[in-house]
């Protein structure tokens, strides 16, 4: 006969059974604690997993510390550079981009070639050999490759591509796949994304690379570690100092070696992003618990009175009601753990794409499951916190009596013009108006979560827009190992399929204004270009400048100068002559930190001419096969880019990524916005069930007190929306602005689309709030009701 | 206060029902007022009542609505305290206790019953009966409890699924499980129907007297009063009367 009822003490029954009566209500607030934590747990358990790979990698791998290129050094000078205090290895290399004809492939891919010491492997950025074996320093012929290339084109050991050496073909016979600490983020030039299909780098025995390119006895790429404790500032301008005679191109710490850049940069954007937004989850929760909490101390104030008139004292009745919150948080918290398991493996899953690591580091750390679990437990406590205090601070004696009806205020606007049901809505929306502000505010939070969720999409279409369409129209990019002579034009012009060529000079350089420095290069184009062109963030086409640079905004804010500056352009090439510059302009673009002018003005200053460093091509793409096979054999081409390429490329990466976080947006916000409003329609019904089975007493039909309470939750809805697109518009701008970087820049943009979807996801969960609500009105047992008390 | 007799007569919980005035009694009221304050308005609930409740004995508190006798019942089970005056419990000053001490006091002497049972919804009879009882020293077993106020069939039901007069069975069951020394019963019968009322009466009074639990019953049931040993009537915060039966009525013989 007995049941387990000894097992456990009766608050604990009640507990479990009263939590199981608000259940909908209780997983609605653990899914958006479990939001907060999955998002909080996932990006701390990738970041971990990130940090500790690359670490272990650059440890394992010996990535240097410091990098530097110069046109051609002797080898004589690598021990002066030993002797720089705080240098503890130096390594010398030759590092030559050439182009590549791949089987199988019609368009030419770009080869970095890296050559390796004779003796041994490399002592800095050593190169993890995943399958086949080490360069034989004996064989010209035989290479290892970057894997992700070897994947794109599934080469087998044994697989030969051809290099394109001074015009003739060289084949590089693969023995080896490996992978380097300096190639994490395989990237070339410009380029935002891994292009894995035209990009491999290509480590090969130096004797033949030097002699192919003349530099036997000398180098033109240099890595170095320091020692610990030494300045790297001191370092680089000293190695700068060294290099100077010899072509140097400006040496660079870790922060500015392109692949760290971009992994540094992951790993800021996944700290900030483990803070922000499980912040604004855990405070909707937070929200959620307060008013559910609230609301069942009020119902439940005859059984605390008779709870503490049986002796039982308020810490009981405090923890009993701490409790409640506490397992709604934890069941969060086991949802958000197992959610952040998910979003850890799919985070990690894309950075495989993304970066080449030997193998991601994959191992929850523990800390962050107490961490979850912690957070967890904070935030219920403090949506319960005011409960709890209402619980423990009722008075039993007068709990013991029916609580007062609450006061009402006749609304400032609607006495005469509103019928009775509107006025009740008003008046309702009124009456509490700190919890009304809340209700809206968390509605709203779901309207900007799923605008800034969907609006990401938004500002990348607006920046591949404008970069496809508006900036690089030429289908095809030449560039020349060494500037050439405008003669090369013409050659271009007479390929097939060419239909029209534009002439472009890039000098490297570093802009000095003051103390300030920037190591960029200038650009020279035609004054109004067709093909490549200069375009701000109005999508206007801004003019090459005759005189002076039109500088990128965001070189010029970093060099803190402004239109009728002088800076000094510091070329790195030729003459290496040291031109003072005036500013003319500055332009607010996305990409890059580019320094412009007009071509035949950059001639004039650089004393030259006629001379071109890249050609644009307009080009037939039906003879595309023919003009590829023109430019792999063409000497002194040591790239082609294909405009194509990179829109596929830029498609494949972002958005395919995009998407996928996009859904998880979407499901979240859609957990919040239900999260919001269903408990808030809830929270109503209960608290109004009573008056509406009154009216239907009274005569009212259910779709007239239906009104009533859906009614009031349409208006918290209508007031939420507008400003939930405002917050989220806000909260988008912050967001954009935080991706700023030197690479690009993130325009703002929101369509109109995009607030549409926001809205209509709202609305549509507004609505499934309703119909359930609905339902349980219509199902409004009218006796049983009005038999209660309360 | 007669510190001799304190000490002589503490520590012996169920004394017989006859009332000696010699004794020394339960409760010990002097010059209790209370003042409520409601908005701008001084509600004086209570206006110096000198009052006592003897041990073992049933007594009825009758009044009309406003007349102090619901805020008096509160101040003696420690749910409230008195503006001026003193309350002692024994000889433990009521009216000086700290909000610990009172839940202490609740805890291990005072049942309640109320006029709407306050059970909790979402536990069986015996588990509201068990939350008292898992927290009291010397409890009864709770079905043991529920048999004396013929429940003993109805252990596992929930009160939705109770009669209001079960239900208020229940809560008697729940108030008498830790065996106090004082039951006190604010309308017990308020919301019942006269037979339904019949048999919670029954159920008090049998405990009254198979326990010897001293009762206090508050009522504006004037035919309750036969049951009593003493009857005092409340009125505007003050004692209106004070009449001793000479015989009581067994509830089979009242009149309703």
């Amino acid at each position: 006969m007995s049941r387990n009822s000894k097992l456990f003490s009766p608050l604990f029954l009640k507990l479990v059974r009263d939590l199981w009566g608000i259940r909908s209500q209780a997983i609605a607030i653990a899914l958006v604690i479990g939001s907060g934590i999955g998002l909080f747990f996932g990006s701390r358990a990738t970041f971990d997993s990130l940090f500790y790979t690359r670490d272990t990698y650059y440890r394992e791998y010996r990535f240097a510390d410091v990098f530097a290129s110069a046109k051609r050094a002797p080898d004589r000078l690598l021990a002066e550079i030993r002797e720089i205090p705080g240098v503890s290895v130096a390594e010398s290399r030759v590092v030559v981009d050439v182009t590549l004809d791949v089987p199988g492939m019609d368009a030419p891919a770009k080869g970095r070639l890296i050559s390796v010491p004779e003796e041994s492997r490399p002592q800095l950025n050593n190169v993890a050999v995943l399958r086949g074996r080490w360069v034989d320093s004996k064989r010209p012929d035989e290479a290892v490759v970057s894997e992700a290339f070897a994947t794109a084109h599934g080469f087998d050991l044994g697989d030969s591509v051809y290099a394109v050496i001074n015009g003739r073909r060289r084949s590089l016979v693969i023995v080896g796949v490996g992978q380097s600490p300096e190639y994490v983020y395989l990237i070339s030039g410009n380029d935002l994304f891994p292009d894995v299909k035209r990009f491999g780098v290509f480590w090969v025995a130096r004797r033949p690379l030097a002699t192919a390119f003349d530099m036997e006895g000398g180098f033109n790429d240099l890595a170095l570690a320091l020692a610990p404790g030494a300045s790297e500032q001191e370092v680089l301008t000293r190695l700068d100092e060294v290099l100077e005679p010899y072509g140097g191109f400006g040496a660079m710490g870790r922060s500015e070696q392109v692949s760290n850049w971009y992994l540094q940069n992951e790993l800021t954007q996944l700290a900030s992003m483990g803070r922000a937004v499980p912040t604004l989850f855990l405070l909707v929760a937070v929200f959620l618990l307060n008013v559910v909490l609230t609301r069942v101390i009020a119902v439940q104030r005859q059984q605390i009175a008779a709870l503490k008139a049986l002796g039982r004292t308020n810490f009981e009745i405090g923890l009993h009601y701490a409790s409640w919150a506490l397992v709604i948080g934890l069941t969060g918290c086991v949802f958000g753990v197992l959610f952040g398991v998910g979003i850890t493996r799919a985070m990690l899953e894309m950075y495989r794409t993304y970066f080449s690591f030997p193998e991601l580091h994959y191992d929850p750390a523990l800390k962050h499951l107490w961490s979850a679990v912690l957070l967890a437990i904070a935030g219920s406590l403090a949506g319960a916190f005011n409960a709890i205090r209402s619980a423990v601070r009722l008075p039993p004696a007068q709990a013991m009596r029916p609580p007062t009806p609450p006061s009402f205020k006749r609304a400032w606007i609607g006495g005469r013009w509103l019928d009775q049901p509107s006025k009740i809505i008003l008046r309702n929306v009124i009456r509490v108006p700190a919890r009304t502000s809340l209700s809206v505010l968390g509605i709203a939070m779901a309207v900007a979560v799923m605008l800034v969720g969907t609006g990401m999409m938004d500002s990348i279409d607006e920046l591949a827009d404008v970069q496809f369409d508006l900036v690089q129209r030429q289908d095809v990019m030449v560039t020349f190992a060494e500037p050439v002579s405008s003669a090369a034009l013409f050659e271009l012009q007479r390929m097939p399929g060419v239909e029209s060529v534009e002439a472009m000079r890039s000098v490297p350089v570093v802009l000095r204004a003051g103390p300030r420095s920037k190591q960029t290069a200038l650009l020279g184009l035609p004054q109004n270009p067709r093909l490549m062109r200069a375009v701000d963030t109005s999508r206007e086409a801004q003019p090459m400048p005759t005189h002076g640079l039109m500088l990128s905004k965001a070189l010029a804010s970093q060099l803190g100068v402004k239109p009728g500056d002088t800076l000094v352009a510091e070329v790195r090439e030729g003459r290496r002559p040291h031109l003072t510059m005036t500013v003319a302009s500055t332009i607010d673009d996305y990409m890059g930190t580019s320094a412009y002018l007009e071509i035949e003005a950059l001639h004039r200053v650089m004393q030259e001419a006629g001379t071109l460093s890249a050609a644009l091509l307009e080009v037939d793409t039906l003879a595309g096969e023919k003009l590829y096979r023109e430019l792999k054999d063409a000497p002194r081409v040591a790239g082609v880019a294909l405009r194509q390429a990179s829109i596929d490329n830029f498609n494949t990466f972002l958005k395919d990524n995009m998407s996928g976080m996009m859904g998880i947006n979407l499901l979240f916000a859609g957990i919040i916005a239900f999260g919001v409003v269903y408990n808030t329609a809830r929270i109503s019904l209960s608290e109004r069930a009573r008056d509406l089975a009154s009216l239907r007493v009274l005569g009212f039909r259910k779709g007239e007190i239906s009104y009533i309470l859906l009614g009031e939750q349409a208006v918290l809805v209508l007031i939420a929306l507008p400003l939930g697109l405002l917050i989220g518009r806000w909260m988008m701008a912050a967001l954009v602005a935080s991706m700023t970087s030197e690479l690009y820049r993130v325009p703002f943009v929101l369509h109109g689309d995009t607030h549409v979807i926001a809205t209509v996801t709202v609305v549509v969960a507004a609505a499934v709030s309703a119909i359930v609500v609905r339902r349980r009105l219509d199902g409004l047992d009218l006796v049983e009701v009005l038999k209660s008390r309360e | 206060m007669d510190a001799a007799a304190a000490s002589t007569q503490a520590g012996e919980p169920y004394a017989p029902t006859v009332a000696g005035q010699d004794e020394q009694p339960l409760f010990r009221a002097r010059g209790l007022s209370k003042i409520y304050r409601m908005g701008e308005v001084e509600v004086h609930a209570l206006r110096g009542v000198d009052f006592e409740v003897r041990r073992g004995e049933f007594l009825v508190l009758l009044g009309p609505s406003g007349s102090g006798k619901s805020t008096l019942l509160n101040i003696l089970g420690g749910l409230d305290t008195p503006t001026h005056g003193s309350v002692f419990y024994r000889d433990q000053e009521l009216s000086k206790a700290s909000e610990g001490e009172l839940t202490q006091y609740r805890r291990a002497h005072v049942g309640f019953v109320f006029q709407f049972y306050n059970l909790i919804p979402s536990l069986t009879a015996r588990e509201n009966v068990e939350l008292v009882t898992e927290i009291a020293t010397n409890p009864m077993e709770a079905a043991d409890a529920l048999r004396l106020v013929d429940m003993g069939d109805r252990l596992d039901h929930f009160p939705a699924q109770l009669s209001g007069g079960e239900q208020q069975r229940v809560a008697i069951a729940r108030a008498i499980a830790k065996q106090p020394a004082v039951l006190l019963c604010d309308e017990p019968t308020g919301a019942l129907d006269v037979s339904t009322g019949g048999i919670v009466l029954r159920a008090i009074d049998r405990i009254h007297r198979e326990l010897g639990t001293a009762v206090a019953v508050i009522t504006h049931n004037a035919v309750i009063a036969e049951m009593a040993h003493r009857v005092v009537s409340l009125s505007d915060g003050q004692v209106a009367s004070e009449v001793v039966n000479a015989s009581r009525r067994g509830v089979e013989e009242l009149e309703w």
